[in-house]
């Protein structure tokens, strides 16, 4: 089966929730250095809920495709929810087999929205 | 060009997958049988080892070993096959010199290489220059990817202790034109040592090291049709002769008692342990297929493929594909790197893959190249002799479709 399955085509030239989000409360950059996959996430969270979820970003179609996905998913989903997401749960979303050396383009969405998570957590703490 | 490619039926590859359009030997070669059976030949009838045993199987593989050698060095242009040391690769060889010349490098002296080196002629004197605490300098080099000789006074000077570089890009296609390169540089630089990494042009062009005057040369059996893990490092012997090993062990001593231990002369001192032996009987057969073709053959059909290449890739794409590297024929191997709309080279190449089509996408080990020209990745087709004109007729249709796919 190919990879470009008419879905992450689809996703890759018509992106969901491209863009900057001014207020954002929870914000991270995140690249894979030896391909050239780049993206950047704002969320604002309201009430321990993702309300709004926007990604900028340049690279493979897997990688821009999994944002686009990812963004579409997550939003009003329950911050803890989105925590607990798994490799698994994006190649069930991309519902394609992906090679170890794809697997890193496919998951950097999500190691992404962590990460910008995890950056306001850890902003919290030091307050 | 050959209308009925000739050399295919030599690679048992295309037996299992009559399917694969291979452009990728650039990273490796395809193995001709004969390659696969004088590994084998070792493997079954001589099995033992070199340079040690007296009894006469153990005799015939050091005399096998010592055969393939002087080929090596025939073939390289070496006058003396003390000059050729066994490695795992080129990147082997590559670390090797680099270790070998730690001792040679004093407080004031600098270090040069280009920046269309590979990482692995690159890393080495990076670390040897922040080791040795001395200056590491870049050589730029043209719009077109050749080498800027104009600027070349601002990077060699009278310190100047190791340059390096490649006979042939990894990414560009570059050939570098060594004959009139290294004059230059010995005139500038007249104490420096010249180590050139030959990894892309061993099965491409005619390598003369006595000719191109160099120093060092590095290169790996397996883009030459032989197998992976043995390389050759070339010394010149009198400097080979001054240097110290840096790899200890079995197989290159004379007197390990001494206080002052005692080495084994070139080339066995810097030859620790056993040698990758059935590589080396593969090696030796390599060469003999690259021969029996002849190098002259071999660079008439990869021009004409890469020409047909670059016109077709042109002809069909306009603007929408840029292709690196220089215009002038004369100086580009059978390496052509590309950058097509705004298409990942991932996915073109993923595409190309489902399609049977192997080609290398990414940096190619090249960072700082690619961070210079801007770009993040590229895609790579490098050619060989198996390739033809309907392997490249069917890549164009198939790129024609990624731009539907994508765009």
């Amino acid at each position: 089966m190919s990879l470009y399955q008419e879905v992450i085509l689809d996703h890759y030239r018509n992106p969901r929730n491209q863009g900057n989000i001014k207020n954002a409360t929870h914000s991270a950059h995140a690249s894979n250095i030896s391909c050239g996959d780049k993206l950047h996430i704002d969320i604002i969270v309201k009430n321990d809920i993702i309300e709004d979820v926007r990604f900028l970003g340049s690279g493979c179609a897997i990688s821009q495709a999994s944002a686009s996905l990812l963004t579409e998913t997550i939003k009003k989903m329950p911050v803890e929810k989105v925590r607990a997401l798994q490799s698994k749960d994006i190649l069930e979303l991309l519902n394609i087999q992906l090679s170890p050396t794809r697997l890193k383009c496919g998951l950097l969405s999500l190691e992404t929205v962590k990460k910008a998570l995890d950056t306001q957590r850890e902003k919290k703490e030091k307050m | 060009m050959f209308s009925h490619n000739i050399f295919k039926k030599h690679f048992p590859l295309f037996s299992h997958h009559p399917e694969l359009i291979y452009l990728d030997s650039g990273a490796t070669a395809l193995k001709p049988q004969q390659v696969i059976d004088a590994e084998i030949d070792y493997l079954s009838h001589y099995s033992t080892n070199s340079a040690r045993g007296l009894y006469p199987l153990a005799e015939m593989v050091t005399e096998k070993i010592e055969s393939v050698r002087e080929k090596v060095a025939h073939f390289i242009g070496a006058k003396d096959a003390r000059e050729i040391i066994f490695t795992s690769g080129t990147t082997g060889s590559l670390n090797l010199v680099s270790q070998l010349l730690n001792t040679q490098i004093s407080p004031d002296d600098n270090i040069v290489t280009t920046l269309m080196e590979h990482h692995s002629n690159f890393l080495p004197w990076k670390e040897l220059a922040r080791a040795k605490n001395v200056d590491f300098r870049i050589l730029p080099l043209t719009r077109e990817g050749v080498l800027d000789t104009e600027n070349f006074k601002k990077y060699l000077d009278e310190k100047t202790k190791i340059v390096a570089l490649s006979a042939i890009s990894n990414v560009l296609g570059t050939i570098t034109p060594l004959e009139q390169i290294i004059p230059l540089v010995r005139t500038l630089s007249p104490h420096a040592l010249i180590v050139v990494d030959a990894a892309q042009a061993v099965a491409h062009e005619t390598i003369d090291v006595t000719k191109w005057d160099v120093d060092f040369l590095a290169f790996s059996g397996h883009k030459m049709f032989g197998p992976t893990g043995i390389g050759i490092l070339y010394g010149r012997k009198n400097i080979l002769e001054t240097l110290t090993p840096v790899c200890f062990g079995g197989g290159m001593v004379l007197d390990a008692c001494a206080t002052d231990t005692l080495y084994k002369d070139i080339p066995a001192r810097f030859e620790a342990g056993t040698l990758h032996l059935s590589g080396i009987f593969a090696l030796g057969s390599a060469l003999d297929f690259i021969q029996s073709i002849g190098i002259e053959k071999i660079r008439e059909h990869e021009q004409s493929l890469t020409l047909y290449t670059i016109d077709r890739l042109k002809k069909t794409f306009a603007e929408n594909i840029t292709i690196l590297g220089p215009q002038d024929h004369d100086l580009r191997s059978s390496i052509i790197s590309f950058v097509f709309k705004d298409i990942h080279p991932h996915d073109i190449a993923s595409v190309l893959g489902e399609h049977n089509i192997c080609v290398r996408a990414g940096e190619h080990c090249t960072m700082p190249l690619h961070q210079s020209l801007g770009i993040d990745a590229t895609t790579r087709l490098s050619l060989s002799i198996y390739n033809t004109r309907e392997d490249i007729d069917t890549l164009i249709d198939v790129l024609k479709k990624i731009q539907t796919m994508f765009c």
